[in-house]
């Protein structure tokens, strides 16, 4: 398993340059001329700024040696330039970073949280009333358009019964608070201010439910059978004849063994919830880069997409490797005979 | 599967309707909201609704006997539109499933049974393919190919089909170690005849379960890509770009309403009837 | 004898839901235990043996049907309500199993499972001291370097070692009353008499009254003073243990023995029960046993018998005095090698 892991790490930069090369093979079958998708349209006629740019890219060599400065500017951190901002999408990219994160990380908590709770119960409740009731609601979630289902939350919860704001991550007169962590929610907390942090949480509150509300049944389907799994084995026996209660049962004995196969889920959840973050944050007007790879996508502002598209990818694999340490580091068997 | 003998048609028929009978009540009601669409799709230019397309009454109103699911902002009727809307989301969804399991499995069958280099590029490209959330690959494929149906249908062909690659391969190199399969590569076949006659009829039960559940999926990524704006371009009524256009007349919730159940129900049905396959079929690993 | 029993069931009865309607495991068994002494139930796998344990300590699956009466010490267990049952399983009463791997939680350290098992009731000691605690109890059943151990999980015990853990986790809270269902079954012969012996000592040493639940009558002749034999879910003989070795009148328990290696029986082939014990699900009628009995009458396959006193053992056979007497031999299946 170690062997497995320590593989898998080493597997990961030959993934990124697949990803790299994908993202440039990409954006040289665009259409047309590849300068277009270098240089706005209305800068076409600037003959030193198209002149700079295809220096820059290297656009008069043949394609091998495009890919090659392409690579060298890409590990040097330069994705190109956004027509949209007229901006280093890099640059674009770390500003808006942090409003995704928390906003993911925000819906993670809620869906895990939902989704144990309600595999729990589920189990320990099998085929009661509130089993189906809550693997109900957690199909629901899955198989809502999220792109439809936060519209109809923000038309219920802001619209109708006001009990949220509506878009974006502040008030439209707040002035976000000092940037530490890029977190509002932190920021705001680390600031002591209350008032803003009370803000930043009911703006955050109704699309990070949205968002985490589409991972629920995921989590909890997974939750649901592995505890009934672990609960038919021999050790849960053992823990009550050994006169434990069945909630020391269920969380010591059981829900400690059901938990190593749902940390593998984990990161299954987060690809789902980078997907959800791009339609979530276009609903919800949300600053990350969700939104602006939908705003490039509309555009057709090819450096924005392909760098969401690289910094989405290399989430996503770190995101999966992580899970893979998390579940050897969970099981006993598997570290000792590593 | 194209036989022409009435009997054999009469057979495939009748095993339709047993597996139909031991699905769960869910799956079959999946059953029958997949064809509800099915028919919808392939007759909903003959039904007497209004056209689509055309100003039917007054803009943005509720819903009301004469419109049912009310009008959208050029006036056009909601309920007609998210009825004609099945003949775009669907038939990509169809096409998106059948290509990237077909190219899939026999890239994933070849792959597995001979082996060698050609795996080796197989499974790193599937790989690759797979390190990229799919909504983001989609779009950037999508954006690259310009805007419209045909190509959002490519870009997702290109996100699925390592995921029937993967699953075609794992599956023909369990079956190539039976003894059957031994038994007829001793008794001289062919590689390509063993592979196609000996090993492949085997291996479909985990790829068609896997295609039906995806099929929601697919439907699903295929409205979110209109709905992003990369997918159908209006004014057709696509349902994720009606949502589009319910989103942008945000008090005006009727508009994106009707599309938005119509998703709903292809998921939820597939997912229905997907589960209630895999528990007559999958108890405990195929055949 | 003029104290309650220590353990005492009346007409035990658990049902599990078949295909058609509930289908009974156990069928009605009687046991007495007195305090300090080792009964022995013996039969093959599928006989109920562990059933009928299981069903009085609840650790049947919710949806088992348990009926009749067991008394703990006067307290019936049967139709306890769980959150009484919890005080008297792992407090009074200690439970063994069959395989320790499994019965162990994977996750958490030996130690902390026995730890666990003596906080479970006694919530005013500390950790440390219930650590303390655990050490001390994986010495008493002899596990070199306790402390070293204590921390280390399931998996880095040797089959042998891990049996003894589970035996200073059952001893954790001084029990009354060790229920061993199979306690050595899965382990080396070897280490199945040590096992054996440990448990006989510690027995005798804290005066704890034991069920030893096993397939192999060997195991109970040395350790058991009583031993009931069952067979498809009913007791079919009952007696001191050298009352039923010696004066065997059931059949099924001849067979037992006939089965059982031994010293006198090194060179001579072990003869075995032809056949395989009825499922639950498709009992034949009259006696169970008859359709793998040598010397069944076609009246045995009409009636089942009841257990009745037959010289030194009750025994639930139609032909027992004469197979007592030995004034019948057996025809086939039973084999002509048989001890008479």
């Amino acid at each position: 398993m170690l062997r497995y892991i320590i593989r898998r790490i080493l597997g990961v930069p030959f993934l990124l340059f697949g990803v790299a090369s994908v993202a440039f093979l990409l954006s040289q079958s665009t259409k047309g001329d590849p300068l277009s998708a270098l240089v706005p349209e209305r800068m076409m006629n600037n003959p030193e700024i198209v002149s700079a740019v295809k220096a820059q890219w290297g656009l008069d060599q043949p394609l091998p040696v495009r890919y090659v400065i392409y690579m060298k500017n890409l590990v040097q951190g330069d994705m190109g330039t956004s027509f949209n901002t007229r901006r280093p999408v890099a640059r674009d990219i770390a500003d808006r970073l942090p409003a995704t994160l928390e906003l993911v990380t925000a819906a993670m908590i809620i869906g895990t949280t939902f989704g144990m709770g309600i595999g729990l119960l589920s189990a320990r409740f099998r085929y009661s009333l509130f089993d189906n009731a809550a693997r109900g609601f957690a199909l629901l979630g899955s198989s809502l358009p999220i792109f439809w289902s936060g519209l109809i939350m923000l038309y219920i919860f802001s619209v109708q019964l006001k009990w949220t704001p509506g878009t974006g991550r502040l008030d439209a007169r707040s002035t976000p608070p000092e940037h530490i962590t890029g977190f509002y929610s932190i920021d705001s907390l680390l600031a002591g201010d209350w008032a803003l942090l009370g803000q930043t949480l009911s703006h955050l509150a109704l699309p990070a439910f949205v968002l985490g509300w589409s991972v629920v049944g995921i989590v909890a389907r997974l939750v649901r059978s592995s505890l009934l799994e672990a609960l038919s084995q021999d050790y849960v026996r053992t823990a009550r004849a050994k006169g434990a209660p069945e909630r020391v049962v269920l969380i010591n004995h059981a829900l400690r063994n059901a938990l190593i196969p749902v940390l593998t889920v984990l990161g299954f959840t987060f690809a789902y919830l980078i997907t959800g973050a791009v339609l979530t944050e276009a609903i919800f007007s949300w600053p990350g880069i969700g939104s602006y790879a939908v705003a490039a996508a509309r555009s057709l502002d090819y450096p924005a997409i392909g760098g969401v598209t690289i910094v989405g990818a290399t989430a996503f694999l770190l995101a999966n490797l992580a899970t893979d340490i998390a579940y050897a580091w969970a099981n006993p068997r598997i570290k000792v005979s590593g | 599967m194209a036989s022409t003998s009435p009997r054999a048609r009469m057979r495939a028929l009748s095993s339709g309707r047993a597996l139909f009978g031991r699905l769960p009540l869910t799956g079959k009601i999946g059953v029958l909201i997949l064809l509800f669409w099915a028919i919808t799709v392939v007759s909903v230019q003959f039904w007497p609704l209004v056209d689509p397309l055309m100003m039917a009454g007054r803009r943005l109103q509720p819903p009301s006997g004469a419109h049912w699911l009310g009008t959208d902002a050029l006036g056009r009727d909601v309920f007609s539109r998210t009825l004609h809307g099945a003949a775009y989301t669907i038939p990509v969804a169809v096409m998106v499933v059948v290509f990237a399991v077909v190219i899939g499995s026999a890239l994933g069958a070849i792959a597995g049974y001979f082996g060698g280099w050609f795996d080796a590029v197989i499974m790193r490209t599937a790989d690759v393919t797979l390190s990229f959330p799919p909504i983001l690959l989609a779009m950037t494929v999508a954006a690259a190919l310009g805007p419209g149906l045909p190509n959002a249908g490519l870009a997702m062909i290109i996100v699925w089909w390592p995921i029937y690659a993967r699953l075609m391969r794992a599956q023909v190199l369990e079956v190539r170690t039976r003894e059957h399969v031994e038994a007829a590569i001793a008794g001289g076949a062919g590689r390509g005849r063993v592979l196609v006659v000996h090993i492949l009829p085997l291996c479909w039960t985990p790829t068609l379960i896997n295609a039906t559940m995806d099929f929601g999926q697919v439907a699903l990524l295929a409205a979110s890509l209109s709905f992003i704006g990369l997918g159908a371009v209006p004014p057709s009524p696509e349902w994720g770009s009606m949502i589009s256009e319910g989103a942008s007349k945000f008090y005006s919730w009727w508009i994106a309403f009707g599309p938005g159940m119509a998703i709903l129900s292809v998921v939820l049905a597939t997912s229905f009837l997907g589960d209630g396959l895999r528990d007559i079929f999958d108890r405990r690993g195929p055949q | 004898m003029t104290a309650a029993p220590l353990l005492e069931i009346r007409d035990l009865r658990a049902a599990f839901r078949g295909p058609s309607g509930f289908v009974e495991a156990v069928r009605g068994v009687d046991f007495t235990l007195n305090a300090g002494e080792v009964l022995g139930i013996v039969g093959e796998s599928g006989s109920g043996k562990s059933v009928a344990m299981m069903a009085l300590l609840q650790l049947l699956p919710a949806q088992a049907r348990v009926s009749g009466s067991a008394k703990f010490k006067g307290r019936e267990l049967i139709g306890m309500p769980q959150r009484q049952i919890r005080h008297i399983l792992g407090r009074e009463i200690g439970c063994i199993f069959q395989d320790p791997l499994s019965a162990f939680n994977p996750v958490l350290t030996i130690g902390a499972q026995i730890i666990e098992a003596i906080r479970l009731h006694d919530r005013k000691i500390s950790k440390r001291a219930a650590l303390a605690q655990t050490i001390d109890l994986l010495a008493s059943v002899s596990i070199p370097e306790p402390e070293r151990r204590a921390q280390q999980y399931p998996h880095e015990f040797s089959g042998g070692m891990r049996q003894r853990a589970m035996i200073a986790m059952a001893l954790a809270n001084n029990p009354s009353l060790l229920i061993a269902d199979e306690p050595t079954t899965a382990l080396d012969v070897t280490v199945q008499a040590q096992i054996l012996d440990l448990l006989r000592r510690l027995a005798q040493e804290r005066d704890i009254g034991m069920v030893l639940i096993t397939h192999d009558l060997g195991v109970v002749a040395s350790m058991a003073r009583d031993i009931s034999v069952m067979y498809s879910g009913r007791v079919v003989e009952t007696g001191s243990a050298d009352s039923v070795f010696y004066d065997t009148c059931h059949p099924y328990t001849r067979g037992l023995i006939a089965a059982m290696p031994s010293l006198e029986s090194v060179g001579t082939l072990l003869t075995p029960i032809d056949g395989t014990p009825p499922s639950i699900f498709d009992r034949p009628q009259g006696c169970s046993f008859a359709p793998r009995c040598g010397y069944a009458l076609p009246a045995c396959h009409e009636t089942d018998p009841e257990l009745r006193q037959i010289g030194t053992t009750r025994a639930a056979c139609l032909r027992a005095e004469e197979i007592a007497a030995g004034t019948v031999r057996p025809t086939a299946p039973l084999s002509e090698s048989l001890p008479v």
